[in-house]
């Protein structure tokens, strides 16, 4: 392997063996996860900085405008402006807020978002722990933040706070399941839970294709379920309604103010990165190239240029979809992606168990294609879909 | 089929975003500081008091009759009435406003105020950037202030302002209309009065030429 | 006992305590929710892996959630007026101590204490599902099975006001 493919690793382990002339050997294993820990907060946290402005800029693009484009070359300097004004600003908490809990919400929220980065591969030999339960750790530590969300819109004593936390949590806890069976079907192929390993499933070449998942009919079904339950977990359109501006204010975090609002935002981008960063490892052949001629391209450059992507994607279907009504977005959850993802795990047992070759293909093709076009004939069976007329505007 | 509509907005989201960057037509946006868009006629901010002449306090139209203080709605003018008269466009004395404040950040740009003067003495101005470092004395507008000139008035509202000189143009000529009847009925009462003078005092002198 | 265990075992029971005699009914949710987690902690330091995380998935991710759904939705956040002790507080006192008794003298007469301890073995995930898809596949469907009933009978109790209609 090429030495810049390792540089950080080799740089980390440099750094270690200069630490261990001056610190007593007991210390170095905390040293070692604290270098991992900063790295990962640096990286993902920079990461956070630049995906607020390519948002913002993308989707003024999207709806003809300039987007922020006066502080620094092209508005570029924007996010380095707003994390300053968070700073400064005055830190309100309501007098009737339950104040202990109200503080705790947004920490309580980051913690997680950050943890769950300790056990994705985001290069070759790059994880922080390798887990053998590493995909459970992922979902279990995901799941805290629920609590979070419901600690910050009850201690708000703002009714619209309540109702975002009460939409929020019904949400998350709807399509984690499909989220989760979704990877199933990953885990089941691979016969691992360790996230690591599932990458090193996804190595060479399935003929002209690279062999990532997302390039067998189960598995690209799989990525297109778990994206879109990762896109309601983070609370994103056409999925927010949890924070509608023009329902619920700001939902759960109507009440923060100054950094702390900063660190919902923080938590919220930080839980899409870890989650699209699983949506690679899982489904897109982790941090390796498509080719065996561009791995002269560090694996970590290609894990991040994939989450670019992903990022991108997410801001795009954001300037496109409007928002969902709340039953529409229980129905979505319940009556098409569950059945979705659980047809899903069979046809991943059907591709496991037929022999490789063309039938295998269109067998399991036909089982995704069949029951996609059959569920979204009969939802859309009884309803009335036409261009709304207005009664009073226009 | 399910999704068809997703797939088609998507398309259209991207058309908008790669021709934002082609076409320049797309982009509505006016750079503000750099760039303002042309004012219409009747845009309206805060209001001012015209005057006329030289000498912005001397000339203002305003005859503190405090309609305006009252009809205001956010009640943000304050007027205090001086104490002596002095000749208005008419020549016709007048009080004027001693003091004439009005509060910006509490005005909110009815345009009331313009309604009810009876004397085309507030009028609403359409200069936009009032922003101060000072919130507290820096919004609190006075008559210096508020003093401009009547050719400011034509040049923003220039419709509004031509009927308000034909107003005040006839007002004018009807003083002058009045002065002038009554100076010809009180010259004509002298003449009839100075007659039956004549007339009971026998023998008549030279008749007085009276102007 | 090492310090881990100790931090973990302090805060598990802090919580529980609290849990018990917090006034605001939404606070003991979340001290549950804290015991939950410093369980999940003691069998992780046991080494534990697949019981720990799930334990969190379950406990703190679904069922911390539906306490604190049952409590908003069934009476209101403040907190109750009623002392946190009943006046029969000695009675349960007096209990706890003999169940206490009774099963301190059963597990030091026992015969398992006798027994020489076997090493903790090292158990995988992997083992863990093989087991459960092998040896154990039966329990694991009735139990599949039950949650099923009970979900659909959930569903049935939610729906029944629209059939009435
Ligand atoms: S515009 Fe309206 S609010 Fe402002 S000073 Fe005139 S009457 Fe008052
Ligand atoms: S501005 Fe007009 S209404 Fe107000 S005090 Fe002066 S003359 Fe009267």
């Amino acid at each position: 392997m090429s030495e810049f493919d390792q540089i950080f690793v080799t740089l980390k382990h440099w750094l270690l063996g200069q630490l261990a002339n001056v610190v007593p050997g007991a210390l170095l294993p905390v040293l070692s996860a604290l270098l991992s820990i900063a790295a990962i907060i640096m990286v993902f946290a920079t990461l956070f900085a630049i995906m607020t402005i390519l948002e913002r800029k993308g989707l003024g693009r999207i709806q003809n405008r300039f987007g922020p484009n006066r502080v620094g070359p092209f508005g570029f300097l924007q996010p380095a402006a707003d994390g300053i004004k968070a700073l400064i600003k005055e830190d309100l908490v309501p007098r009737a807020a339950d104040k202990v809990v109200h503080l705790l919400a947004p920490v309580m929220l980051v913690v997680p978002a950050l943890l769950v980065y300790a056990v994705l591969p985001i290069g070759r030999n790059m994880v922080a722990i390798d887990f053998d339960a590493g995909l459970l750790f992922f979902f279990a530590v995901g799941a805290a933040s629920e609590l979070a969300v419901f600690m910050a819109g009850w201690s708000s004593r703002n009714k619209y706070a309540l109702l975002g936390a009460m939409r929020a949590v019904a949400q998350m806890v709807s399509y984690e399941i499909p989220l989760i069976l979704s990877t199933v079907s990953v885990v089941m192929i691979t016969g691992t839970l360790s996230p690591v390993k599932m990458v090193e499933a996804q190595v060479g070449q399935g003929g002209w294709l690279p062999a990532w998942f997302v390039f067998t009919p189960w598995g690209f079904a799989g990525f297109v379920l778990f994206m879109i339950a990762a896109n309601a977990e983070a609370n994103r359109s056409p999925f927010d309604l949890p924070e509608g501006e023009s329902e619920l204010v700001a939902g759960y975090f109507t009440e923060y103010s100054g950094f702390k609002f900063a660190l919902f935002f923080l938590a919220e981008y930080l839980g899409l990165f870890a989650v699209s960063g699983l949506g690679i490892t899982l489904f897109l052949g982790g941090w390796q190239a498509p080719f065996p001629a561009l791995e002269f391209i560090p694996s970590w450059a290609w894990f991040f240029a994939k989450l670019l992507g992903l990022i991108v994607l997410f801001i795009w279907t954001r300037g496109t979809l409007p928002r969902l009504r709340v039953d529409q977005l229980m129905n979505f959850a319940w009556k098409f992606m569950l059945p979705l993802a659980l047809i899903n795990l069979l046809t991943a047992a059907v591709w496991h168990y037929m022999p490789p070759g063309s039938p295998r293909w269109l067998v399991c093709s036909g089982m995704v294609v069949g029951p996609y076009v059959l569920l979204g004939r009969g939802l859309l069976a009884g309803k009335h879909v036409a261009k709304r007329i207005y009664r009073y505007a226009e | 089929m399910l999704g068809e509509g997703i797939i088609k907005g998507m398309a259209e989201t991207a058309r908008n975003f790669l021709g934002s960057y082609v076409s320049a037509e797309r982009l509505t946006t006016v750079q503000y500081p750099e760039e303002r868009a042309p004012q219409i006629e009747n845009a309206r901010q805060f209001p001012f008091l015209v005057f006329d002449g030289q000498d912005p306090i001397q000339g203002l139209r305003c005859v503190g009759c405090q309609i305006c203080e009252k009809e205001c709605p956010p009640k943000c003018i304050y007027i205090v009435k001086s104490k002596d008269k002095r000749a208005d466009y008419k020549g016709q004395l007048q009080l004027y406003p001693a003091t004439f404040d009005i509060d910006l950040s509490v005005c909110m740009s009815c345009q009331i105020c313009v309604e009810v003067c009876p004397f085309e003495a507030i009028k609403m101005d359409t200069a936009y950037e009032l922003s101060t470092t000072d919130r507290f004395g820096g919004l609190l507008v006075n008559k210096t202030q508020l003093a401009k000139s009547n050719e400011h008035y034509r040049k923003i509202h220039p419709t509004d302002a031509a009927v308000s000189d034909t107003v005040l143009a006839a007002e004018v000529a009807k003083a002058q209309a009045k002065v002038k009847a009554e100076a010809e009925t009180k010259a004509k009462a002298a003449a009839e009065a100075k007659a039956k003078v004549a007339a009971s005092a026998g023998p008549q002198p030279a008749p007085a030429l009276t102007v | 006992m090492t310090p881990a265990f100790l931090i973990i075992a302090v805060l598990t029971i802090v919580a529980a305590a609290g849990a018990m005699t917090l006034r605001n009914l939404i606070h003991c949710a979340l001290a549950v929710a804290v015991a939950f987690v410093g369980l999940a902690a003691a069998y992780l330091q046991l080494n534990a892996q697949f019981v720990g995380f799930a334990q969190i998935l379950v406990y703190v991710g679904a069922v911390a959630i539906v306490i604190v759904f049952a409590a908003l939705l069934t009476r209101g956040g403040e907190p109750s007026s009623e002392a946190i002790f009943s006046k029969t507080w000695f009675a349960g006192l007096g209990v706890t101590i003999a169940v206490l008794g009774v099963l301190t003298w059963a597990i030091t007469r026992s015969v398992v204490t006798q027994r020489e301890t076997a090493p903790a073995p090292e158990v995988t995930v992997k083992q863990i599902g093989d087991a459960l898809m092998t040896k154990y596949v039966l329990p694991l469907e009735v139990i599949g099975l039950l949650l099923t009933a009970a979900l659909i009978g959930a569903v049935i109790i939610a729906m029944r006001d629209e059939v009435k209609k």
